[in-house]
C-alpha cells in the first residue's frame, strides 16, 4: 500500500485504492455477519445452551436468513414522522461506522490512509453517529423514543471525553496522532506495548469503549431501556438492519483501535516470532477484544442512567486526566 | 346456618347436635345478650361435671383446663374425638336422644358428656370485656371459641361501631393486634358478612371479628384507615360481593372491569351477559 | 419567559417484557420522576372462588395449581389442609414426609424462577439460565412423581395422589447435595457485583411498620426485620421436627429481600436434607378419608408458608360436599399493594428493581 500511496494520483492507483475499498466493505460485512452469529453461540456456551444450530450446518446460515428477513419487511414509515430524516438518520449513523476504519492499520503494508491526525479524524467521525441517533430520535414522532435517544446521546458524548483523553496518553508517548505511527513505536516485545505504561489509560479506555459503543453494561439504548423504548423503535426493516450493522461495525473499528493504540497492532510479541505474519496477531489481538465484548454481555447487569452518567463525569474524567498528567511528569523525568 | 359451636363430627355424623337457633336470621342481633350470657354460665358450670365426668370416658382424655395455646391443635382433636366417643357410649348408655334444647345445659350435663371450656375461653372473655368496657354494652353482638378452626375466638361485632372497634384493636396494649392477615366477604342467603383475621404476632393471639349486614342497603365502615392492607382486600369484596364500605378512599372495582354489571359472587348472581 | 410543564402519564401496559404477568401500572411521571403510581389489576380473574362453589373438594385441587403457577404443591396444600382441619383427618407419616419435600422442592423451584428474573430484569442474561436449568431438575422430579411440570393436583384430601416411585429418594437426595453448591456459586456470580449492589441497595425499603400495617408476609415482611415463618411460628404437617434457621434482613431494601430468598433456598435445602434422611421406608400415603369429603358445618381459616408469603384458605362450609365459600388469601395480592406507596419518588429505573423484588405472580394476584 505504501507504494501506491506514495506513487502520484494515476488511474492505476485509484483503482486499487477504490478496488480494495469496495473489498474491505466486502469483508466487513462479512465479518459483521458471523460476529453476530459467533456472539450468539458464545453467550450460548457461556449460558450453558447451544446457540443457532438449525440453519445450514452448524447454524451458520443464520445470520444470512436474518439478513434476507429484514431485507423481505414491509418498510413502515410512521404517518406524522418527518420523513426525510427518518430516512437520513440510519445513513447519517452507518456511513461514519465504515469511514472510521480507514484509519486503522491493519499490517505494516496493508493501511488504507497514513493521516497525521489519525486519532482525532476517528474521534471525530465517530461522533457524527450520534447526530445520527438524536435525529432517529426525533424523526420517529415518539415521544418514548424521543427520550430514548436523549439518553443514547447523553450517555455516548459523555463517554467520547474519557475515549479520547484516554488515548492522550499513547499520542504523547508516541509522539504522534498518526496511528501508524503509534503502531511502529511498539515495535520490540510484548512489553513494549502500549498498555503497559499505559494502564489507566487502557482500563479507561475499555470502559468508556463499551460505553461508547452501547454494549452491556451500558447497553441502555439497546434493550428495552427500563420500559421506555429505544431510538429505533419506529424503525422496520433494513432500516433496523442498519443501526444494528453500525453498532456491530463499531465494534469492529473500536477493538481495532484497541489493539492498534494500546496492544501493539501487528507485532508479535517477541521478535523471533515474526514469521508469523502480522496480519495473524493483529486479527488474534482484535478478536480477544470482541470476545472480551461478548463476555462482558453475558455475565454483567446493566448500570442504571443516572449511576451511568456519575461514574463518566465524576470517575473516568477524573482518572484519564491524572492519567495524561502522569504521563507528562514520567515522560519528562525519564528525557 | 347459624354459627352455634358444633364439635367436628364424622361426614355424616351427626349424634351431640346443639340445634340451630330457629328463623336465625333476625335473631343473632336481638339474641346478643342471651347468647353471650349463655356462654359464660356453659363455661362455668361443666368445670365441675367436668371432674366427674373425667373417669368416665375410657382411655385417659386429657384434663379440660390444661389451656395449651401452643398446640390446641393436636389437643383440640383428641380432645374432640375422645369426647365423641364418650358422647357415643354415653348416648347409647342413656337411651335418650342426646343433645339438648337450647339452653337446658343443665339437664344435657347428665346425658351427654358437658363440653369442657375452650383453653381460649378466658382469651375470648377477656376480649370480650375489653370491647364492652372501652366501645360499649352493644358493641359485641355475638362471642364464641371456633372450636372447628383450632378455638379461635371469634367475635361478631356490633356494624356501626365497627370502626371504633377496629382502632381499639389496633391500639389497645393487651390486644396490639396489628396485623391483618385475612378479609373475606361471606354471602349467607339472608345476609352479608365479612370476616376479618387478625395477629398480635408477638404474643401470637388470634382472632376472628366478623360484621354482618344486610344485602339490599350493603353497608359496612371500611377499615382501610386502620390497616392499610385492608384497603384492596374491601375493594375485592365490594367488587365481588357488593358490600360498599363507608369512608374507603377509593371504592372502585379491582377485579373486574370498570363496567361490568352486578356482582358475581353473590348467590343469586345473574349475568347481564349470560354469554360471557 | 415560563417554561410549560406537564406530567407524564406512562401506561406500564399489560403485555411486558418482564415475566411478571398481565399487570398494568399507571404511572404519573414528573420528569423522571414517579409521582403517584396506580396497580391495575384483574387481567387474570378467572373466578375460582366463583366456581369452588360448585365443586366438591377434590375437584377444586386442580384450580388451586393454577393460581399461583410458579408454586402449585403449596397452593395444592393449602387445600387440602384446610378440609383436614376441618375434618379432623390424620395424614400418614410417609404423605406428611412426602409433602414436605414436594413443598420444600417447590419452594426452591420458586425462587430459581424469581432469582432469574430478577436478575434479567436488571439486565443480566445468563443468571436465567442457570436457574431455569437447575429447575429442570426439580420440575423433572415432580414429572416423574406426579405426571406434570407445574400443575400437580398432586396432593389429596388425607394424603397424596401417588407414591414415590424407586430411586426417586436418592436422586433428590443427590440433587440437594449439588444444588447445595450451585448456589454457592450463584452467589459468587452476583451478590458481590458492584453494578447489581448499585441497583439493589438502598431501593425500596419497607420498614416494619408499614409491612405489618400492609399485611405484608413472606420475604417481604422478613426482610423488613419481622421474624414471622409460619413454618416455625404457626407450625403445620411436621415443620415441628425439622431443624431450620430464619433468614431476616435489616433495612428492608430490595437487596435484603434478595439476600432472605437466597438464604431461604439454603434453609430449604437443609430441611431437604433432614427430610430425606428421616424419610419413613414404608407406609401409607392417604389417610382414612371417607368415601364421600363433607367437611361439617363451620368455618376454618387455615395458613401455610409459600414462597411469597402467607397463603391462607377460608373455608365456609355447611356440611355439604362442595364448599359454601371458599376464599384464597392470596400473598401476592398483599404484597402489591405497597407498591402504590414505596415507588412515589422513585426513578424508572428503580421501579424495575422494586418490581422484581417484590415477586409476585398474577395468577395468584387475581385469582
Amino acid at each position: 500500500m505504501t507504494r501506491f500511496m506514495e506513487d502520484s494520483l494515476g488511474w492505476l492507483n485509484f483503482g486499487v485504492f477504490a478496488a480494495s475499498a469496495v473489498a474491505l466493505l466486502f469483508i466487513v460485512l462479512f465479518v459483521v455477519c458471523y460476529l453476530i452469529y459467533f456472539e450468539r453461540k458464545f453467550i450460548g456456551w457461556m449460558q450453558y445452551r447451544v446457540g443457532p444450530n438449525r440453519v445450514g450446518p452448524f447454524g451458520l446460515l443464520q445470520s444470512i436468513a436474518d439478513v434476507a428477513k429484514l431485507l423481505l419487511k414491509e418498510d413502515v414509515i410512521p404517518k406524522r414522522a418527518d420523513r426525510d430524516l427518518f430516512v437520513l438518520a440510519p445513513v447519517l449513523t452507518f456511513i461514519p461506522a465504515f469511514t472510521v476504519l480507514a484509519v486503522i492499520p491493519y499490517t505494516e503494508e496493508l493501511y488504507f490512509t497514513n493521516l497525521n491526525v489519525g486519532v482525532l479524524y476517528y474521534i471525530a467521525v465517530s461522533g457524527i453517529s450520534i447526530i445520527g441517533i438524536v435525529i432517529a430520535g426525533w424523526a420517529s414522532n415518539n415521544s418514548y423514543s424521543l427520550l430514548g435517544a436523549m439518553r443514547s446521546g447523553a450517555q455516548m458524548i459523555s463517554y467520547e471525553i474519557p475515549l479520547v483523553m484516554s488515548i492522550l496518553g499513547t499520542v504523547l508517548i508516541s509522539g504522534s496522532m498518526n496511528i501508524r505511527t503509534i503502531v511502529i513505536e511498539q515495535e520490540g516485545w510484548f512489553w513494549n506495548w502500549n498498555i503497559f505504561p499505559q494502564i489507566i489509560g487502557f482500563l479507561v479506555f475499555m470502559v468508556a469503549a463499551v460505553a461508547e459503543l452501547a454494549r452491556t453494561p451500558f447497553d441502555l439504548p439497546e434493550a428495552e431501556n427500563e420500559l421506555v423504548a429505544g431510538y429505533h423503535v419506529e424503525y422496520t426493516g433494513f432500516r433496523f438492519a442498519f443501526f444494528m450493522l453500525s453498532e456491530y461495525v463499531y465494534m469492529i473499528a473500536m477493538s481495532g483501535l484497541a489493539t492498534a493504540i494500546f496492544l501493539g497492532g501487528w507485532h508479535a510479541p517477541a521478535p523471533f516470532l515474526d514469521f508469523i505474519p502480522g496480519i495473524v496477531w493483529f486479527l488474534l489481538k482484535w478478536a480477544f477484544c470482541v470476545f472480551f465484548l461478548f463476555w462482558l454481555r453475558a455475565t454483567m447487569p446493566r448500570v442504571r442512567i443516572d449511576q451511568l452518567m456519575t461514574f463518566g463525569w465524576r470517575y473516568l474524567i477524573p482518572l484519564s486526566l491524572v492519567n495524561i498528567f502522569l504521563t507528562a511528569i514520567i515522560m519528562q523525568i525519564v528525557r | 346456618m347459624s354459627e352455634e359451636t358444633k364439635k367436628p363430627t364424622e361426614a355424616g355424623d351427626q349424634d351431640t347436635l346443639k340445634p340451630a337457633e330457629p328463623a336465625a336470621a333476625e335473631t343473632p342481633k336481638q339474641a346478643a345478650e342471651p347468647e353471650t350470657k349463655r356462654e359464660e354460665p356453659a363455661s362455668a358450670e361443666p368445670s365441675k361435671p367436668a371432674e366427674a365426668a373425667a373417669p368416665k370416658p375410657a382411655g385417659g382424655e386429657k384434663p379440660a383446663a390444661a389451656p395449651k395455646a401452643a398446640d390446641p391443635d393436636r389437643a383440640a382433636r383428641d380432645a374432640a374425638r375422645a369426647e365423641r366417643l364418650a358422647a357415643r357410649a354415653a348416648a347409647k348408655a342413656a337411651g335418650g336422644a342426646g343433645g339438648a334444647a337450647a339452653g337446658a345445659d343443665g339437664a344435657a350435663a347428665a346425658e351427654a358428656p358437658p363440653k369442657e371450656p375452650s383453653p381460649n375461653q378466658p382469651k375470648l372473655d377477656r376480649l370480650v370485656a375489653i370491647l364492652k368496657e372501652q366501645i360499649g354494652e352493644d358493641a359485641v353482638v355475638e362471642a364464641y371459641i371456633n372450636e372447628m378452626d383450632r378455638h379461635t375466638p371469634t367475635v361478631v361485632a356490633d356494624k356501626n361501631r365497627w370502626h371504633d372497634i377496629a382502632l381499639l384493636l389496633r391500639d389497645h396494649p393487651e390486644l396490639k393486634l396489628h396485623y391483618l392477615r385475612n378479609l373475606s366477604g361471606v354471602d349467607y342467603e339472608t345476609h352479608l358478612e365479612t370476616v376479618y383475621h387478625l395477629v398480635n404476632l408477638q404474643e401470637k393471639l388470634t382472632y376472628c371479628f366478623k360484621v354482618r349486614t344486610d344485602r339490599e342497603q350493603a353497608e359496612i365502615p371500611s377499615v382501610a384507615d386502620v390497616w392499610s392492607g385492608a384497603n384492596w382486600n374491601e375493594r375485592e369484596a365490594y367488587d365481588l360481593l357488593g358490600i360498599r364500605f363507608t369512608g374507603h378512599p377509593n371504592l372502585v372495582r379491582i377485579m373486574l372491569p370498570d363496567d361490568w354489571v352486578g356482582h358475581p359472587l353473590r348467590k343469586d348472581y345473574v349475568p347481564v351477559d349470560p354469554e360471557v | 419567559m415560563t417554561v410549560r410543564t406537564e406530567e407524564l402519564i406512562l401506561n406500564v401496559g399489560p403485555q411486558h417484557p418482564s415475566t411478571h404477568g398481565v399487570l398494568r401500572l399507571i404511572l404519573h411521571l414528573d420528569g423522571e420522576v414517579i409521582t403517584k403510581a396506580i396497580p391495575v389489576i384483574g387481567y387474570l380473574h378467572r373466578g375460582t372462588e366463583k366456581l369452588a362453589e360448585n365443586l366438591n373438594y377434590t375437584q377444586i385441587i386442580p384450580y388451586t395449581d393454577r393460581m399461583d403457577y410458579v408454586s402449585a404443591m403449596t397452593n395444592n396444600y393449602v387445600l387440602c389442609h384446610t378440609v383436614e382441619t376441618a375434618m379432623g383427618i390424620e395424614v400418614p407419616e410417609r404423605a406428611e414426609y412426602i409433602r414436605v419435600i414436594c413443598m420444600e422442592l417447590q419452594r426452591i423451584a420458586s425462587h430459581l424462577v424469581w432469582w432469574g428474573t430478577y436478575l434479567l430484569d436488571l439486565g443480566a442474561l445468563s443468571p436465567f439460565l442457570y436457574a431455569f436449568k437447575d429447575r429442570e431438575d426439580i420440575l423433572n422430579f415432580f414429572n416423574e412423581l406426579t405426571g406434570a411440570r407445574m400443575t400437580y393436583n398432586y396432593m389429596r384430601v388425607g394424603g397424596v395422589k401417588w407414591d414415590v416411585p424407586d430411586t426417586w429418594i436418592e436422586r433428590v437426595k443427590d440433587f440437594v447435595q449439588y444444588m447445595k453448591k450451585r448456589v454457592d456459586e450463584y452467589e459468587a456470580l452476583v451478590s458481590g457485583n458492584e453494578i447489581f449492589l448499585n441497583r439493589v441497595k438502598g431501593i425500596g425499603i419497607i420498614d416494619a411498620k408499614t409491612a405489618l400495617d400492609y399485611g405484608l408476609s413472606g420475604p417481604a415482611l422478613r426482610s423488613a426485620g419481622v421474624k414471622w415463618d409460619l413454618r416455625r411460628n404457626e407450625p403445620y404437617s411436621i415443620y415441628d421436627r425439622f431443624d431450620f434457621d430464619i433468614p431476616v434482613g435489616k433495612t428492608g431494601d430490595c437487596l435484603d429481600r434478595y439476600t432472605v430468598r437466597i438464604e431461604e433456598i439454603r434453609q430449604s435445602l437443609r430441611i431437604l436434607e433432614q427430610a430425606l434422611a428421616q424419610f419413613p421406608s414404608d407406609g401409607e400415603i392417604m389417610g382414612k378419608v371417607p368415601r364421600v369429603i363433607r367437611p361439617p358445618e363451620g368455618e376454618v381459616y387455615v395458613r401455610i408458608e409459600s414462597p411469597r408469603g402467607e397463603i391462607g384458605c377460608h373455608l365456609v362450609s355447611k356440611g355439604k360436599q362442595e364448599p359454601y365459600r371458599l376464599k384464597f388469601r392470596r400473598p401476592s395480592f398483599w404484597n402489591l399493594q405497597i407498591l402504590s406507596e414505596l415507588l412515589v419518588g422513585e426513578s424508572m429505573s428503580n421501579l424495575i428493581a422494586i418490581l422484581g423484588g417484590t415477586d409476585i405472580i398474577l395468577g395468584e394476584v387475581d385469582a
